[in-house]
């Protein structure tokens, strides 16, 4: 596997536990409007990444991300 | 042609609904007659005021009262400026000097609002490299601070300790960090562990704003807040509070010790642009500061009706926002919008008036009916409060 693979499965294992609706994870799927998550589920995903990562991911980058395509891009970006 | 309200339909078919289910909208209510910081006459009836931040029932204090009268007849109505230009009067710099001596710091600076003191200070002193690490439970003010600039914004889950280190650690080697707390957060009216916060952000080389909006005047031995209490004073650098609670009047301010701290008055934009607070206001502010600075009794007061209101709605049955009381702000939460507005009605119909909160202001999405305790509340309205709540709360089906 790649590093941007892993990176990938890794971000899909740590959706899982908030994907309530059980929701196919794609590259393509969106936070917000396919997973439906509300700003604290947003607040409780993200610092598990953060934690898994060990990386920072401000509210700022957060407002750019918007699939999981490019969350795996932003931290393959941020460990870089 | 597009419609540019329409994306506000959601919040207005909500609206719609409560409304159209029978219940009186909780937002629009008129107070025609206020009689003390507890009692007004609202839809011709008596009702005890018990959603109104007015902690310190300042604002019908004869000595503030009387400031206010004279500085109408001495200096008129308005300044018409700003502080920069022609807003400053003497009663400014009086308000500000009482404010340095409130808190025992070398620098203070008045705002129009509290809500405006957030935002310039938050604003100007974070710029485009620097990161601010905040809590999510943050005041609007204090989001809409971190907005106006063009700083990174890190916020961290509820007075979660390790989550601040954590992220505070993270934050690029050389990068300027101010980290945002609150002493009081207003809704669930729960206290932050800032003794522990202050020292992880001084060990990581942040600077600290402790907002103290709903601790002035109360917590602390001297009323300067949970800061105060907590025994942080000293390594806090940037104090914001406002006049509209404890103060009982309006405005905002920052105090601080910073030595460079004056120069703020020329850089920050939302006290540049907009004018000064009028003179009355000033004069009632500045009487009612130094008037806090000698009010251990009241304090002392103020925690016995808190401590009676928490343990009396908890005997009840209700689900409160904290186990123990930590403030003035007592949270009573609801199963729902629907349960809360009807409590809330039947609350006003028995003659009480609570704050309803609901989301998007709420954590976790919670409805709650947020009471706020004066300290001239007597033993009496206490009680009569407790009643109350339990007619409203077993009319309504909220407890049995």
């Amino acid at each position: 596997m790649s590093d941007r693979q892993e990176t990938y499965a890794k971000t899909v294992e740590l959706i899982a536990p908030f994907n309530k609706k059980g929701v196919a994870i794609t590259e393509a799927t969106r936070f917000a409007q396919d997973l439906e998550w509300d700003s604290l589920t947003v607040l409780d995903f993200v610092a598990n990444v953060e934690d898994e990562f060990d990386v920072l991911i401000s509210m700022n980058m957060q407002a750019e991300i918007e699939t999981v395509g490019q969350l795996v891009d932003a931290l393959e970006r941020l460990k870089a | 042609m597009s419609d540019l309200f329409s994306k506000f339909d959601p919040v207005i078919q909500q609206r719609d609904e409560l409304l159209g289910a029978g219940y009186t909208d909780p937002f629009s209510l008129v107070m025609e007659k206020v009689e003390s910081p507890t009692v007004a006459i609202c839809n011709g009836k008596r009702t005890i005021l018990l959603g109104t931040y007015n902690y310190m029932g300042m604002t019908f204090d004869p000595d503030v009262v009387a400031a206010g009268k004279q500085a109408l007849d001495d200096f008129g109505s308005g300044t018409t400026g700003s502080r920069v230009l022609n807003g400053t009067y003497v009663g400014h710099k009086a308000v500000e000097q009482a404010l340095m001596d409130f808190y025992a710091m070398d620098h203070a600076m008045v705002f129009s609002t509290g809500y405006q003191a957030n935002l310039g200070v938050i604003s100007t002193i974070a710029g485009k490299e620097d990161y601010i690490v905040l809590d999510i439970d943050s005041h609007a003010s204090i989001y809409d601070g971190c907005a106006l600039g063009n700083a990174q914004i890190v916020p961290f889950r509820h007075n979660d300790v390790e989550a601040l280190e954590k992220r505070l650690k993270r934050i690029p080697e050389g990068a300027g960090k101010l980290v945002v707390l609150e002493g009081v957060y207003s809704m669930l009216g729960d206290v932050a562990p800032l003794k522990e916060m202050v020292r992880i952000s001084k060990e990581n080389g942040a600077m600290v704003l402790v907002d103290e909006a709903h601790s002035m005047g109360f917590i602390g031995e001297h009323g300067r807040g949970v800061a105060e209490a907590q025994g942080v004073m000293d390594d806090v650098d940037f104090i914001i509070g406002t006049f509209s609670k404890s103060v009982g009047t309006v405005g905002g301010f920052c105090v601080s010790n910073h030595p460079k701290f004056e120069i703020l008055r020329l850089v920050c934009r939302p006290y540049v642009f907009t004018a000064s607070l009028p003179p009355s206001v000033v004069a009632t502010a500045a009487t009612s500061i130094r008037k806090l600075m000698n009010s251990a009794d009241k304090r002392a007061h103020l925690w016995e009706n808190s401590k009676r209101l928490h343990a009396g709605l908890r005997q009840l049955g209700f689900t409160l926002g904290t186990d123990t009381p930590q403030s003035a702000i007592i949270a009573v939460i609801m199963p729902d919008l629907e349960k809360g507005a009807a409590m809330w009605e039947a609350l006003l119909n028995e003659g009480l008036y609570v704050n309803l909160a609901r989301p998007p202001a709420t954590p976790a999405n919670m409805t709650l009916l947020r009471c706020s305790l004066c300290a001239l509340h007597t033993e009496d309205q206490v009680g009569e409060i407790l009643g109350m709540f339990a007619a409203a709360g077993r009319a309504t089906g909220c407890i049995s």
